[in-house]
């Protein structure tokens, strides 16, 4: 009797989980999206993620999971149990995602994951990435055009090629438009640690302004905030970077090279949950679909004038129809110029 | 190499000394009475936060700088609890400062302000400007004397002149004063100055706030006066070229100060070599100027430029009997 009655209890259980799993599948699931270590409202990179999701939800009228993780050893974690519980898709932003979201996206095949600035190569993972060197080429044309001194600055984070690429397409940018300015290059270090050093970067900015720079580009995460700031004292430009930055010294901060992460989180939450609309594999987005650009803004339209915004979107529009050709450092570690 | 280059760096060698300078004689009060210290990162970056949120609270970097110093040194009242009244293993003590200030100024960062663990950015009163010493611009014009007295004394913040300032003060109470000669035994020999009727744990425990108070100065200055707010971990590891520093300077205050305007002219170096291509020097790596600090102290350490030994009651928690 005792095992008779564990059965149907059984029976039930099972009967119960197909039903889940079944509404697991069906439009029910719900979009997940993780946040890379900086947390939720880092002014940039995970809060340009949020607002994304933001985005998706208000317009949708529905409802996501999200999480911010707070050390590395969280992440295969978290990916799981977002998976586990049936969210889909499961978005995450960031490099450091790859070797987690490999191990788990092979488990739960039946789940689909957006990976963005980073490669998973599995059938269920979008790889999203951006032209970071197109957006860069438009700052650096609008950098050349602003410079008095002919000189102009580049101070990046940790010295890698994702970074690379940032000062490789703002140099060409610069030189499109004057062959005869020099373009100083520096990284604030070669440990993850270059992402927070405000004040390395600050001296990086100075020692190039005392070389003559009048714009300084910032590619530096956190660090970026000792450039703008020091440019900012001295009375000079500087690019923010990822997200719109010119709010933060207005008069000063001359332009921000969007990374328009949001709209790549948006997409994914639109498309990437339903197997119909999926496109796993690398999806490369740059100035045709928006994710990449120059800010412009109410705290920087009296620095860009006219004829410099007419300049960009030219080379823009140049770009996106192949006229312009910018190279990219990842695809063979040099740089043109 | 023109003379500009040369002033615009040792301008930028002074700035970037001036938080070693303070972390290094921090370091060394604490060393010189047997406790040593590898907190004092730890303390610099509570200090760093705790001087940024009041700055940007109150609008005042005098606040800042007095909330700043004050939580450094409870942060060295608790380090020196566990590592002075509870003899626990002091080099353990200065790994948990260090961890717990890297993990509690993000989250409490995060909790205030919602900025990912920065503080908002701090200007103009709540930030400490630079100040031009007199003459300053009367002399700029003068050849050489004058510009090195213009661009390269003048025109920094007030806690770069404190912490020069603190090196002859810091020789004079160590070698000239009551206090100094019992700081100094105590790291020698605390048997002997137990023996002499004077409290091991007393001493110990003011030179651990005064280590405190100069680690919150120079916790401060990163940000609130050479930089502009509070970045995660914005200390970057400058308390341990400190520590490197001291032993480079065999624990002496006028080394010290010779030794981190050595590593800050340094740092200053491999900065201004990314940005201007110099004869021969440009060849270098920057990595490896950027690594020099520490070899040169792995070299010192091996004995082959001299010999480092520390005080010799270091490192061991006084135990009045067995």
């Amino acid at each position: 009797m005792k095992n008779k009655q564990a059965f149907k209890g059984l029976a039930a259980l099972a009967g119960g989980l197909a039903v889940s799993a079944l509404m697991a599948g069906t439009a029910l699931a719900q979009p997940a999206v993780i946040y890379d270590l900086g947390g939720k409202f880092d002014k940039s990179f995970n809060e340009s993620s949020f607002e994304g999701a933001t985005m998706w939800a208000e317009e949708t009228g529905e409802a996501f999971l999200e999480l911010e993780i707070q050390n590395d050893a969280q992440r295969e974690q978290a990916i799981r149990r977002f998976a586990s519980q049936g969210a889909n898709p499961v978005v995450m932003a960031g490099f450091s995602w790859g070797t987690a979201l490999g191990t788990v996206a092979a488990e739960f095949p039946e789940t689909n994951f957006v990976i963005i600035d980073g490669v998973v190569d599995l059938p269920n993972v979008q790889s999203i990435l951006f032209d970071e060197h197109t957006g860069s080429f438009l700052v650096g044309v609008l950098a050349a055009m602003t410079s008095e001194s002919n000189v102009i600055g580049f101070v990046g984070g940790m010295d890698i090629p994702l970074i690379h690429k940032f000062y490789c397409g703002y140099a060409q940018g610069a030189k499109a438009v004057n062959a005869d300015i020099t373009v100083i290059e520096s990284y604030t270090g070669t440990t993850p640690a270059a992402w927070n050093d405000p004040v390395t970067a600050g001296e990086l900015a100075r020692a190039a302004s005392d070389a003559g720079a009048d714009v300084v580009f910032a590619a530096a995460g956190g660090s970026g905030m000792g450039v703008l700031q020091m440019m900012a004292d001295l009375g000079k430009y500087s690019i923010g970077v990822d997200a719109n930055q010119n709010y933060m010294h207005p008069g000063s901060v001359l332009t921000s090279m969007l990374k328009r992460v949001d709209v790549a989180v948006y997409n994914s939450f639109m498309n990437a949950g339903d197997a119909d609309t999926f496109t796993p594999g690398i999806t490369v987005i740059g100035l045709s679909e928006e994710g990449v650009g120059y800010a412009l803004d109410e705290h920087n339209e009296a620095l860009l004038t006219d004829e410099m915004i007419e300049a960009a979107e030219d080379y823009k529009a140049r770009i996106i129809a192949g006229e312009v050709e910018v190279h990219d450092y990842t695809t063979d570690s040099t740089c043109p110029v | 190499m023109d003379l500009n280059f040369l002033i615009s760096m040792l301008d930028a060698t002074l700035r970037l000394s001036t938080p070693l300078l303070l972390a290094c004689l921090a370091g060394l009060y604490s060393e010189r009475a047997g406790v040593f210290d590898i907190g004092l990162e730890g303390k610099m970056l509570m200090a760093a936060f705790a001087a940024a949120a009041t700055a940007a609270v109150t609008g005042s970097a005098w606040a800042g700088l007095f909330v700043g110093m004050s939580v450094s040194v409870l942060t060295a009242l608790l380090q020196g609890a566990a590592a002075i009244s509870l003899k626990g293993n002091q080099l353990i003590a200065g790994v948990a400062i260090n961890m717990l200030a890297a993990g509690l100024t993000t989250f409490l960062g995060q909790q205030w302000f919602r900025q990912g663990g920065r503080t908002p950015p701090v200007s103009g009163d709540a930030r400490f400007s630079s100040i031009q010493l007199p003459f300053a611009a009367e002399l700029r014009n003068v050849p050489v004397v004058g510009e090195i007295y213009s661009v390269i004394i003048s025109g920094h913040s007030i806690l770069v002149y404190v912490a020069f300032l603190m090196v002859p003060l810091t020789a004079w109470i160590l070698f000239r004063t009551r206090f100094g000669l019992r700081l100094r035994a105590v790291g020698e020999n605390p048997k002997a100055v137990d023996t002499a009727g004077i409290s091991v744990r007393r001493l110990r425990y003011q030179a651990v706030l005064i280590t405190g108070l100069l680690c919150g100065m120079a916790g401060a200055y990163f940000s609130i006066a050479q930089g502009a707010g509070f970045g995660n971990n914005m200390t970057a590891g400058k308390g341990f070229i400190a520590l490197a520093a001291l032993i480079f300077a065999k624990w002496r205050p006028v080394a010290a100060m010779f030794t981190c305007l050595l590593f800050g002219f340094l740092d200053a170096l491999q900065i201004r070599l990314q940005s201007t291509p110099l004869p021969v020097l440009s060849d270098v790596p920057v990595q490896l100027i950027q690594a020099l600090p520490y070899i040169l102290t792995v070299v010192l350490l091996a004995g082959f430029i001299g010999k480092a030994v520390g005080p010799k009651a270091g490192g061991v928690p006084y135990t009045k009997e067995r």
